[in-house]
């Protein structure tokens, strides 16, 4: 007897009873289940919501094994930045080593384990309560949530913040497909505004460093948008800013995988192209704005916000968490716009706000999470505009016709 | 004899519960979110507001065939103004900070929509003792809500409860602080009051399914 059919029989067991749904997610979790719609339409399709999830997480894997490196090798080179030694990033010859690896699998592995085991603990709570099946929904947020916060966040406050991200963001709303607000962002403001000492500052995104603050062996490792809301230059060059040998949230560093990613789902449809096109016109429109204002010389070199204001616009673009809130984030089709105008200007205003929060909080210039958030509020009243836009354009169609 | 009649229990009782100003009817709701950050300050808002709604209803169901309706919100108005600024003097002469922690909000009792509510709803038609009683109930389903918010955000935002630091301290690294614990920030903010009495307004209504409207 296979697996499949060992499954398929505990699932029998239980059927009707109070734990059904939780057996029936680990049936289905990996095969299709031996039954068929029974009424309504019936549409033969592959890409149901499991393939949906399993694609995303596939174009997430690369992400989080260069998240897994960078940790480690972030350290280190902190570590011997404190002794003022300054790294030259080479791919094979200090990045993807086995130390780095070592010390990578330990900080953020736990993130990994921690997030899906608390959130699937949450959904299957739920489930059983509510007598649901288990929805694939939190597959997808449980990868993306270590991706997004610092190497260093307490377990225990990941753990708060998945409950707090699935409960609130998803469950209250009535599950996976139903929620306003993208789950994994729910989650990561949580983070920010409850613990800010373990989100921001320079102390957070080098593994250790909050360990051994005041020692002689004190390590930091500033963020670029850290290092530009104060004014200050980094030591990093394109390739480094492009590639990911930079300090920041474990999964956002890698502009390049990322555009890989992001090329993965858009080429297998799951990513709307709209949005991400026009968040980084957004985003490159916002830019161009502020480099415009320090050209016309508006704004004076001491100013707070010089600094960000004179980031060439592309760069925006490759520094902080942008380019993984644009693909992965912003793309999420249940907190998105649905009408494909609609998309247009979802996306566009999510790069939009993106910079222009980065630019103007110089205390915590990182604001993709923000503007997506507010974006996924106004996602509905978009697509209602297009509609009655539509409407109002076909009604008038039938006047001239009748007329 | 019983002190209070069945008819009268429910005048106080309800509120508390079923008929909960803030979590049924959702009224009142700017001063829950403001002033809940700590429970001390959520519990002389309580007692502010139970003082204002008792009185004022005795007040106004006295006067209330003596009132022109035509002119009635203006004497309601009056007659609430008149009681918060008493409980804004009493509270500056004998507790200045908490006055302070308060601020402005001691004195937008007057625009507590459960205040006006109560006097329009039941005042105007019934004697002084049942309006009292129902003031009481009234002010105290709204203090009950607002002493649960403040105890959860205190306790949660700040490790405190009244002031004292339940929870071990915080720069020390006693107490729960000492094995990694730490406030958790967002608690402060209202938005997470605006949470915190949804989660009740959630609870409350999946005990209860009588509450959950048709559609």
């Amino acid at each position: 007897m296979g697996l499949k059919e060992k499954l398929h029989g505990i699932k029998e067991d239980f059927k009707g009873k109070k734990m059904a749904p939780a057996f029936n997610a680990l049936h289905t979790f990996l095969y299709t289940p031996n039954e068929t719609t029974h009424n309504g339409s019936h549409i033969r399709a592959v890409d149901d919501l499991k393939r949906t999830m399993n694609t995303v997480i596939m174009a997430l894997i690369p992400v989080l094994i260069w998240g897994i490196f960078n940790a480690g090798y972030q350290h280190y080179a902190a570590v011997d930045a404190a002794n003022g030694i300054i790294r030259e990033a080479s791919l094979f010859g200090n990045f993807f080593t086995w130390d780095n690896f070592a010390m990578g699998a330990i900080t953020v592995l736990p993130l990994v384990i921690v997030s899906y085991l608390v959130g699937l603990g949450v959904e299957f709570i739920f489930a059983v309560i509510k007598g649901h099946e288990v929805e694939e929904g939190y597959l997808v947020t449980g990868m993306l949530v270590p991706l997004i916060v610092p190497v260093d966040i307490p377990l225990w406050m990941l753990a708060v913040a998945v409950v707090f991200g699935v409960v609130i963001g998803k469950e209250v709303f009535g599950g996976t497909g139903m929620n306003i607000l993208n789950p994994a962002l729910t989650i990561r403001a949580f983070l920010f505004f409850a613990y800010p000492t373990w989100m921001s500052g320079d102390k957070v995104w080098v593994h250790g460093a909050k360990d051994v603050v005041g020692t002689p062996d004190a390590i930091s490792g500033e963020t670029i948008l850290g290092a530009y809301a104060q004014n200050s230059s980094v030591v990093y060059d394109f390739a480094d800013k492009f590639f990911g040998f930079i300090p920041g949230s474990v999964g956002e560093t890698s502009t390049f995988l990322i555009i890989l990613g992001g090329l993965f789902l858009m080429f297998t449809k799951i990513a709307s192209w709209r949005i991400i096109f026009s968040a980084i016109v957004g985003a490159a429109v916002m830019g161009l704005i502020f480099n415009g204002v320090v050209y016309q010389g508006w704004i004076a070199e001491g100013s707070k916000f010089y600094g960000l204001m004179n980031t060439p616009f592309w760069e925006h673009l490759i520094i902080g968490g942008i380019a993984f809130g644009i693909v992965y984030m912003a793309t999420d089709p249940v907190s998105g716009a649905q009408t494909n105008t609609g998309k247009y200007w979802y996306g566009f205003l999510i790069g939009f706000f993106s910079i222009m929060i980065r630019v103007f909080n110089p205390a915590y210039p990182e604001g993709v999470f923000l503007a997506i958030l507010l974006m996924n509020v106004f996602a509905p009243t978009i697509d209602h505009y297009v509609v009655q836009a539509n409407v109002k354009k076909r009604m008038k169609r039938l006047k001239l016709k009748t007329a | 004899m019983a002190l209070l009649s069945k008819k009268d229990t429910g005048l106080l009782l309800d509120p508390l519960a079923d008929n909960n100003p803030i979590t049924i009817q959702v009224l009142g709701i700017c001063s829950a979110l403001a002033i809940t950050a700590q429970l001390k300050a959520s519990i002389v808002m309580a007692l502010s507001v139970v003082f204002v709604l008792a009185v004022g209803n005795v007040v106004i169901s006295l006067m209330r065939n003596i009132i022109p309706s035509k002119i009635r919100i203006i004497v309601q108005l009056v007659v609430v103004a008149a009681l918060v600024i008493i409980v804004d003097q009493v509270l500056k002469a004998f507790a200045y900070e908490l006055s302070k922690t308060l601020s402005v909000f001691v004195g937008l009792i007057i625009t507590n929509c459960i205040i006006m509510g109560r006097f329009e709803a039941f005042a105007l038609g019934n004697g002084p003792y049942r309006s009292f009683l129902d003031g009481i109930g009234n002010a105290a389903g709204y203090g009950l809500i607002l002493i649960i918010v403040g105890f959860f955000r205190e306790l949660l935002g700040s490790g405190t409860l009244l002031g004292f630091k339940v929870l071990g301290d915080p720069i020390a690294k006693t107490g729960l602080y000492a094995i990694g614990y730490e406030n958790n920030g967002f608690m402060l903010l209202s938005p997470m009051a605006l949470i915190v009495v949804g989660i009740i307004i959630w609870i409350q209504r999946s005990r209860n399914s009588a509450l959950i409207e048709e559609n």
